[in-house]
């Protein structure tokens, strides 16, 4: 009951914060929602009960890639600037619809094979447990996602600098 | 009143199609890079619920796993993304994606 409610709140707020991302004229107000966003996001998280998952998207969606796409607005000149859509407005609410119409339509004529409720306990040391575990784990991507990262941030880097 | 998994399902997928529709219709680059991050955020939702409802031993958690390679892979892209858009914005003083055409024909 308690989640339920939780749950309605928090999509009601992820909905209208994702609208007026979309919608909004000042690009830096809608860069705002966005983090808005990101934050309930978590909250859905954690009604999941994934607390770990809700605990990393607060640290590197709020943290690391609100505050990126807030500079990136600042260093690219004119804030007020952002709002102008292309002319394609009207198909691509057409598109938009049409897809979420199908997805909503699948969705609800699935049926989808719920076992039982989800984790109860702290999911931090399952996850842990889940990823390095080496028979079934995930070392070999976890090893190539650090790889990702360091040519992202050397890509990043070389990309900005000064030559 | 009972909380089951089309809820999460269409959240998911509304957050998706907001996403999709500003990337269409956005012609600032970064306002088109956020909305991209709408659209990995719906699949992380769409993920963790899927883990959440449908798995089947104790413990499994497969699908939060994939959440977090979807997180990193997310941050790098939007690190690239960024450096990108600043570069082209030193050259061609805009970030309007309708007058960055310098490879179209």
């Amino acid at each position: 009951m308690g989640s339920f409610i939780a749950f309605w709140i928090l999509a009601t707020v992820i909905v209208g914060a994702a609208l007026m991302v979309v919608l909004s004229r000042n690009i830096f107000r809608s860069a705002l929602f966005l983090v808005l966003c990101f934050f309930t996001i978590a909250g859905i998280y954690v009604i999941l009960s994934a607390d770990f998952l809700a605990a990393a998207q607060v640290l590197i969606y709020v943290g690391a890639i609100g505050v990126l796409l807030i500079f990136g607005i600042m260093l690219s000149r004119d804030i007020r600037w952002g709002g102008e859509t292309t002319r394609w407005r009207r198909p691509a609410f057409l598109i938009g619809g049409l897809l979420l119409a199908i997805i909503i339509v699948v969705i609800f004529s699935t049926a989808w094979p719920v076992g039982k409720d989800g984790p109860t306990e702290a999911t931090t040391s399952a996850l842990a447990t889940q990823l390095f575990s080496l028979d079934e784990g995930f070392v070999l991507p976890f090893e190539i996602s650090s790889l990702v990262l360091l040519a992202a941030l050397i890509g990043a880097i070389s990309l900005v600098r000064d030559k | 009143m009972h909380l089951g998994i089309n809820h999460f399902l269409v959240l998911a997928s509304i957050l998706f199609c907001i996403g999709l529709y500003g990337v269409l219709v956005k012609r600032n680059a970064v306002a088109i890079l956020m909305c991209i991050e709408l659209m990995l955020n719906a699949v992380n939702i769409l993920l963790v619920a899927f883990n959440h409802y449908t798995v089947a031993g104790a413990g499994m958690l497969t699908g939060q796993v994939f959440a977090i390679f979807v997180m990193t892979v997310a941050a790098a892209e939007v690190a690239v993304g960024l450096a990108i858009i600043i570069v082209a914005y030193r050259s061609r003083k805009t970030v309007d994606v309708d007058k960055i055409d310098l490879m179209k024909w």
